[in-house]
């Protein structure tokens, strides 16, 4: 018979088999799910007033426009302010950046402390702060209020900047605190032997091999702070409001023309931040996340 | 003179006590290795003495100053762990400066010092590489070198050869042998590997459970153990025991008589219950066998040919013991042969406290 072949060699494959078809079939389906939204507003951004009113949603634009995205930019209305989206894109970039750094920073510290240099009741400091990432944060929204107005930063930048520093905190030395457990302790020991202190085998020892996890703290707080809409729109006055306040500030208004160009555009241009962080940075990411596996 | 002095030394986690008021004098010079069965604190004891553990209690002298308190970078030591623990985002060369820039050494004597341990080391090509780019081998001799540069007074290793394959843990271990005996510095280490501890110590401290079983040379550890543990942990393969009972100059045990002319005791000759402890390559076979004190006849059940040696099993007094025969020995399970061995080579130990008597 032709069919007693005697198995030898690679095991052959098909390609067509019944459960490769099923699993392509719903990746592409999923894929199309997630993709159809995107290329609506794409093609919607990038369309005039008079031609989205014809009702095509699908269909790309017959005559590209960028006129939309100026005007999301720098021209559409908040309230008083006719200076568009740029004013909250500012102000989200000085939100970010000294939150990031200083959340990062301190946890970071925090997360080696805690696994390097164990203290008298680290135990007990380290379940209180995981247990602060379960707390809602609806509870706390007034507490903070009333904290920030004591200490006179309530409706200032630096005041939001505190509160996503300390929301950050608990995930984040969570996160570091792992990476350095995971650092043979050995090495520890040994930078001790050779004279280390505390601040020297942070810098020259942790730091340097910490890269990957770095990466991933900075993602997680780049795109969790950008996209923060609770913390901007309670504690923060009207010139200083975040991006995404903004953002929902001219989408949401009930005054003149619904203008979905200007709409979409704008929210494609608050979602650029963390669309570019995730894939500049992709790699880095997933190997921070995998790095407890990876021998250094 | 004294190099490192262990004072009553306890050290408890908890209600676990893992050292148990340890006393240890190391004289400048010796090379100490602390043996024991993983879990037995030889490596507390260590991290201890290198300041990175705090004892519950006692004190830490080295070379006549106490450093219980003491940093560990300000007692004098340098270490040597069984992962190599090398910076790896540094060279070789900054592994080894690392200790020396702490310590605000001048640009020029760092220099100089790394380059006579890279030299004493062999380790010169590979100053500018990372530690990945090393053999375990050469990792092993940069860790080395790391403590080499501080010129330390006292070296603690700390299994430093356990994750080397065979053949490279043997050409190290004569390597840091001869480096002992170049720089005559006071070595501790611990292992869990007695062929180590046999071929390396002047003494070896054999622990169990956070206590000092014997601290002896190696041939008197090997000879006269002071207590059954001591016995069965030393000798590859294992002593072999018999229970029995010692009555007038001689041992009885399932049947069996064996005299003990000639055995040392500690005291005056005793009786009651009580171990004997005969190392294979102690019992002779064949004509060897003849005319020694003890003599039986045995029929071997399994044969274990290793080349240079052969090890064969038979059962005496209802006891499995283990024969250890020439390699060339022409033997094969359900042969009749005798055997025999002397008492003076033999150990007892009490039934009840397991001591030697």
């Amino acid at each position: 018979m032709d069919n007693a072949i005697t198995p030898r060699g690679p095991k052959p494959r098909r390609r067509f088999s019944r459960g490769n078809i099923m699993l392509y079939g719903t990746l592409i389906v999923v894929a199309l799910y997630y993709a159809l939204p995107l290329y609506v507003m794409i093609v919607t951004s990038l369309k005039g007033m008079p031609e989205i009113r014809l009702g095509n949603v699908f269909s790309p634009p017959v005559e590209i426009t960028f006129q939309p995205w100026v005007k999301a930019w720098s021209e559409a209305c908040t309230g008083i302010n006719c200076d568009g989206l740029s004013r909250g894109f500012w102000n989200s970039v000085q939100i970010l950046i000294p939150s990031v750094f200083l959340s990062i920073i301190i946890a970071s510290i925090n997360g080696y402390a805690l696994a390097n240099w164990r203290f008298k009741g680290a135990d007990v400091f380290f379940t209180i702060l995981i247990l602060g990432a379960f707390i809602p944060y609806q509870v706390m929204l007034y507490p903070i209020v009333i904290i920030l107005r004591e200490m006179g930063l309530y409706g200032s930048l630096w005041g939001l900047v505190l509160v996503h520093t300390v929301f950050g905190m608990p995930i984040l030395t969570l996160l570091f605190r792992n990476y350095f457990t995971a650092i043979p302790e050995e090495l520890f020991k040994a930078a001790r032997v050779d004279g280390a202190g505390f601040w020297g085998i942070y810098f020259r020892i942790m730091l340097p091999m910490s890269l990957p996890i770095f990466v991933v703290a900075m993602i997680l707080q780049v795109t969790g702070i950008w996209n923060d809409f609770l913390f901007g729109v309670i504690y923060t006055r009207p010139e200083i409001y975040p991006m995404t306040v903004q953002l929902n500030n001219i989408v949401n208004s009930v005054q003149g023309v619904k203008e979905y160009n200007v709409n979409m555009a704008a929210t494609l241009l608050t979602g650029l931040v963390p669309l570019i962080i995730y894939f500049a940075s992709g790699k880095l990411f997933v190997r921070g996340i995998a790095a407890g596996a990876v021998k250094g | 003179m004294t190099s490192v002095l262990v004072k009553d030394l306890t050290l408890k986690f908890g209600a676990v006590t893992v050292l148990d008021n340890l006393n240890i004098d190391i004289p400048e010079g010796e090379f100490l290795v602390l043996l024991g069965a993983s879990g037995c604190g030889k490596s507390t004891l260590l991290n201890c003495i290198a300041g990175l553990l705090d004892p519950t209690d006692g004190e830490i002298h080295i070379i006549d100053r106490n450093v219980t308190w003491e940093e560990p970078s300000g007692r004098g030591i340098g270490m040597v762990f069984q992962s190599y623990a090398l910076y790896p985002q540094m060279t070789v060369e900054g592994n080894l400066s690392f200790g020396l820039k702490n310590a605000r050494m001048p640009k020029a004597e760092i220099k100089e010092r790394v380059a006579r341990a890279a030299e004493i080391l062999q380790i010169d090509p590979l100053l500018h590489r990372k530690p990945a780019a090393l053999s375990g081998g050469q990792r092993q001799r940069v860790a080395i070198g790391r403590a080499l540069v501080r010129d330390v007074d006292v070296f603690l290793f700390d299994e430093p050869l356990s994750n080397l394959d065979a053949k490279l843990r043997a050409d190290l271990r004569v390597e840091i042998k001869r480096l002992h005996h170049n720089l005559q510095n006071t070595m501790i280490y611990v292992t869990h590997d007695q062929v180590e501890a046999m071929t390396l110590a002047d003494r070896i401290a054999i622990m169990k459970s956070g206590i000092i079983q014997q601290l002896d040379t190696p041939t008197e550890i090997y000879n006269r153990p002071r207590n059954k543990y001591v016995a069965g942990f030393i000798g590859s393969p294992e002593i072999n025991f018999f229970e029995g009972t010692i009555e007038d100059g001689t041992f009885e045990t399932g049947g069996e008589r064996f005299s003990l002319a000639g055995y040392e005791f500690q005291n005056a000759s005793r009786t009651g219950r009580a171990w004997l402890g005969i190392r294979p390559e102690h019992i002779m076979s064949g004509d060897a066998a003849r005319d020694l004190p003890v003599t039986a006849n045995v029929t071997i059940d399994i044969v274990e040919p290793m080349g240079s040696d052969t090890l064969a099993w038979a059962t005496l007094a209802g006891v499995a013991i283990r024969i250890r025969m020439d390699g060339q020995a022409a033997v094969s399970s359900g042969d009749q042969i005798q055997i025999g061995f002397d008492p003076s080579r033999a150990s007892l130990f009490d039934k009840a406290t397991e001591a030697r008597v």
